[in-house]
């Protein structure tokens, strides 16, 4: 597999490898289809070795201090500088190369089949990770669970939820929409209100519209194996084209890219009055846009008809065991410790939204009053959403690719003429010419 | 490039040497340049050699790595997504090169004029953004090319008018020129400036004798005698055109439905090989531009040499 740019990449793995200095121990490599007991992974334990950990998740630091204090034999090497894509790119690399794998990785739920099914990373099931799922939320579960196997452990999860300014709505006296039509309405009194004041910052994002989708009931990916589905024709696709274009068309939706300054200026002063997204999502208004704290509140997502729950997933990534990786018990009491065991309570004080259920509907976690939302029991409203994902969504085994060339396709609906679903489908277009190019069946 | 520097052919005479000279034959030339020798293979030959390589094969997420021969450069040559971005960096090239080149001359001309108070000042002035480096430069032009909190929105704010938008999709190829015209007119105008410098003051000095004045003396002295440099300018207008990257990726992040992944041929190269690990495509798509380039280079040469002889 991959063997050509192994050798590029094999120069390139080795001096990151050696410049981080992640030094993997000599362990033992385990053939992962046998079932592993709890007595051998304490074994492991007692034995001790040392764990390299690829993650960014700054929740894990605390963690890794704890876990090693716990069982003193066992060091956590916890290499956290690269996220989003630079992370990807040297995770795909030592995997061709196979070289300086980690033993754990971080993977975000939408990048998570294409590293499965290119064999990149063990089935924790024989660890006894199958034996979780009651306690995780479906969509995180169903996230890191293909047919028998499981591929990672949940760590946290993104039910979506719709953040409002209350001070805009208040100001303008409108009403906070719980439909997307009351949305669109809500869009033009506002903006006619103040014409430098918007519902909604979008200039195009593919986790956002992926996650739209969702909610609307769109299944635009269907994956079996190597067999690849890609259509946004269908019924919920054209919900979200009908009701978005109008905003897009009416200029109701301001053209600012998420996590720039003009978008944290935006969020700060009034310019953007709701964000629809994951319920991770507060702990960066706390740090992002400090000076408009005590504006903002938390609601349910809009709903397509009036009195539905509907809600979607927006992000969220687990810990994963790369097949290459050395010391599996270890790593893989890590992974648990983290993301299943004592580490879930440690996370979530530091602001760490659970993918776990005892957690989300522990009556401490509900209560918790946000200062920064005036005081709102935020979570409670998180919560409702986390149950009432719909569990059956699928992403791309090639989902990174297609996301980077989503404003290259979709992206001109914002620029030009174009439809978004004119968008849509050139997007569903090059995402089927990539799939058959790298050897899929698509459709 | 290697079309810059013409081969020289070594002569030698035909035919067979003695024997007894070939055994002779030392190594001691090898040594001396041994050291360059090797330096050069390994930072430009192998390279190259390794993109011909990787560019014949092809590796699939599903089916691993296959030997395709030039099915890699059929593809490129059919693909509109490269010829796009190749018709776009031309265009860029038509417009922004002569206008970049025009103002660079110009200052070099009023600098040698010698009637311009303050010519130190100015030259270092004008020559300063060269020592901004590309991505500083540019974030700070994406910037003040800010409608909203920018320095184009303090203006409409200020004085109530609406510019346009200098990131919106009809006009972000004109604000990257504008970047590079900023960032490069110094840097050219020192080339033109130091050619001029070094022209001889007696033909200034003839001139005034026969009467001709200030525009004659531009016309059929100064610019004959730059015309190496306005070539040498020009053919690295081009490369630099054809390899327009920074500019586009870092512009990206403020108008990503602008500037697609497949902008220039550069950004698409990389954009397939970090984003669709597509490696094998994107060296054979490089080394098609890398030849068009040095063609273009080389007729330019050409042409610039052929007027000057």
């Amino acid at each position: 597999m991959r063997r050509t740019t192994s050798r590029l990449m094999r120069g390139i793995a080795v001096l990151s490898v050696l410049a981080l200095g992640a030094t993997a121990c000599g362990g033992s490599d385990d053939s992962a289809d046998k079932p592993v007991s709890a007595g051998d992974i304490d074994a492991a334990l007692e034995k001790g070795g040392t764990v390299t950990v690829w993650a960014w998740e700054p929740t894990l630091k605390t963690v890794a201090a704890d876990f090693q204090k716990k069982y003193p034999k066992v060091k956590i090497n916890l290499v956290g500088e690269r996220s989003g894509d630079k992370h990807y790119t040297a995770l795909t690399n030592a995997i061709s190369a196979e070289k300086g794998v980690p033993d754990v990785a971080q993977v975000e739920y939408f990048a998570l089949s294409q590293y499965a099914l290119t064999k990149g990373l063990s089935d924790l099931a024989p660890y006894g990770a199958d034996k979780l799922k009651e306690k995780y939320t479906p969509g995180p579960w169903n996230a890191v669970n293909e047919g028998d196997a499981v591929f990672g452990l949940p760590m946290d999860s993104g039910p979506m939820a719709m953040f409002y300014n209350k001070k805009v709505f208040d100001k303008h006296k409108i009403a906070v929409p719980t439909t997307w039509d009351e949305y669109v309405e809500a869009a033009r009194k506002l903006n006619k209100a103040d014409p430098k004041s918007f519902i909604a910052a979008d200039a195009g994002d593919a986790g956002g519209t992926t996650s739209m989708l969702w909610q609307a009931g769109s299944r635009p990916y269907k994956v079996d194996g190597t067999n690849v589905k890609v259509d946004f024709s269908d019924a919920g696709a054209k919900k979200y084209t009908d009701t978005w274009q109008p905003l897009i068309d009416e200029k109701l939706v301001a053209p600012i890219n998420g996590w720039t300054d003009d978008w944290y200026k935006g969020l700060g002063d009034g310019t953007i009055a709701t964000l629809v997204t994951g319920a991770w999502m507060p702990a960066n208004f706390v740090t992002g846009v400090a000076n408009a704290s005590g504006d903002w509140r938390a609601a349910p997502m809009p709903q397509w008809t009036k009195g539905d729950k509907a809600s979607a997933e927006n992000g969220g990534s687990s810990l994963t065991l790369p097949t290459l990786g050395k010391n599996k018990e270890l790593a893989y009491a890590f992974a648990e410790y983290a993301n299943s065991g004592a580490g879930v309570k440690t996370r979530i004080d530091e602001g760490a939204f659970p993918a776990t259920k005892a957690e989300l509907e522990s009556p401490e976690f509900q209560g918790k009053e946000f200062e920064y939302f005036g005081g709102q029991k935020a979570n409670e409203i998180f919560a409702e959403s986390a149950a009432n994902v719909s569990s059956d969504w699928s992403y791309l085994p090639f989902q990174q690719y297609a996301n980077s060339i989503f404003n290259d396709t979709v992206g001109k609906a914002y620029v030009s003429n174009t439809k978004l679903s004119e968008g849509l489908k050139s997007w569903q277009d090059a995402s089927v010419k990539y799939g058959k190019e790298q050897g899929f069946t698509v459709e | 490039m290697t079309t810059l520097e013409p081969a020289v052919a070594a002569d030698r005479p035909p035919g067979p040497r003695p024997p007894a000279k070939r055994n002779r034959r030392s190594w001691t030339g090898w040594g001396f340049i041994g050291p360059f020798v090797a330096v050069f293979a390994l930072v430009f030959l192998a390279p190259i050699a390794y993109s011909i390589y990787l560019s014949l094969f092809r590796d699939q997420l599903i089916g691993g790595t296959q030997f395709v021969g030039l099915d890699n450069y059929t593809q490129a040559l059919e693909d509109d997504r490269f010829w796009d971005s190749l018709i776009r960096v031309s265009l860029f090239l038509v417009v922004q090169v002569p206008i970049m080149l025009g103002i660079a001359l110009l200052i070099a001309l009023a600098l040698d004029s010698g009637r311009l108070y303050g010519k130190d000042f100015f030259r270092i002035t004008i020559f300063l953004p060269y020592a901004v480096p590309a991505v500083v430069a540019t974030l700070m032009w994406g910037f003040m090319y800010g409608t909203r909190y920018g320095l184009v929105g303090d203006i409409n704010d200020a004085f109530g008018v609406t510019l346009p938008d200098p990131l919106s999709a009809d006009l972000v190829l004109a604000s990257i020129g504008n970047i590079v015209t900023w960032e490069f007119v110094g840097y050219n105008m020192l080339i033109f400036y130091s050619a001029l410098r070094v022209i001889p003051h007696s033909l200034y000095e003839a001139a005034e004798i026969d009467g001709a004045g200030q525009f004659r003396v531009i016309t059929a002295i100064k610019l004959p005698a730059i015309r190496g440099a306005l070539v040498i300018a020009t053919i690295f207008s081009i490369i630099g055109s054809f390899q327009l990257f920074n500019e586009p990726n870092i512009l990206r992040q403020l108008a990503r439905n602008a500037i697609t992944t497949d902008y220039t041929p550069n950004f698409y190269t990389y954009s397939l090989s970090f984003n669709g690990q597509q490696q094998n495509y994107s060296a054979a798509v490089a080394i098609i531009m890398g030849l068009i380039t040095m063609v273009i280079a080389y007729i330019v040469q050409l042409r610039g040499m052929r007027k000057g002889a």
